[in-house]
């Protein structure tokens, strides 16, 4: 099935779940990664179990953050 | 070398100041050629930690921007955000979550209200590097 990845299409297996998507994507760090799927966020405790359906589109945000510089 | 616009770094400016005593953050996004980048557009997104030590860039707005820089061709080259109170140096913190070591990472410090200061950073591991930035 065809579905669009961070805009670009892609041609996946039949159901592949989000989990193995972000695996065959070798995404670094997907901990730190929300997915969403047709701008609905899915939640990473759904990777597993959330299947992917014909012209999905899908985008990897990568957590962005930071602190305060501690002068010592 | 990485390229600023003045009028970019205007915008960057009055939306850090705009955020005091908080930490601002946005994206930047433009083009690349080898090592070499100039920034086409800034965003300027909510900080959701609404914390003068510690920023997020609010999710919903990182979409919508990629999706912006997308459709105008434009690709991430990283982000910024501001320390009110601190050098513009990357903090353990800005080190421990720059995931991305392509990425510029943008400080501005104003610690000095008369004179803030702007760098940019490349960042690997715990190692951070100052990049040539050129405002112009």
């Amino acid at each position: 099935m065809k579905i669009i990845v961070a805009g670009e299409a892609k041609e996946v297996k039949d159901g592949l779940t989000i989990a193995q998507l972000l695996i065959d994507e070798q995404v670094e760090t997907p901990e730190y990664v929300t997915v969403t799927v047709n701008d609905d966020f899915i939640d990473s405790s759904k990777f597993e179990i959330t299947n992917l359906q014909e012209n999905d589109t899908v985008e990897f945000l990568y957590y962005m953050g930071g602190g305060r510089y501690v002068v010592y | 070398m990485i390229k600023l616009s003045k009028n970019d770094y205007k915008t960057i400016f009055h939306h850090a100041i705009a955020n005091l005593p908080n930490e601002a953050c946005g994206l930047i996004a433009g083009t690349k050629d080898g090592s070499d980048k100039v920034i086409k557009k800034v965003y300027l997104l909510t900080n959701t930690d609404h914390s003068n030590e510690h920023f997020s860039l609010d999710p919903r707005e990182q979409l919508a921007a990629v999706k912006d820089m997308r459709a105008n061709g434009l690709v991430l080259l990283g982000n910024w955000h501001s320390h009110p109170e601190t050098p513009s140096r990357p903090s353990d913190e800005d080190k421990r979550l720059a995931y991305d070591k392509t990425a510029s990472y943008m400080i501005l410090s104003l610690m000095d209200s008369d004179n803030p200061v702007l760098n940019s950073f490349h960042i690997e591991g715990n190692t951070a590097e100052r990049e040539e930035l050129v405002i112009e």
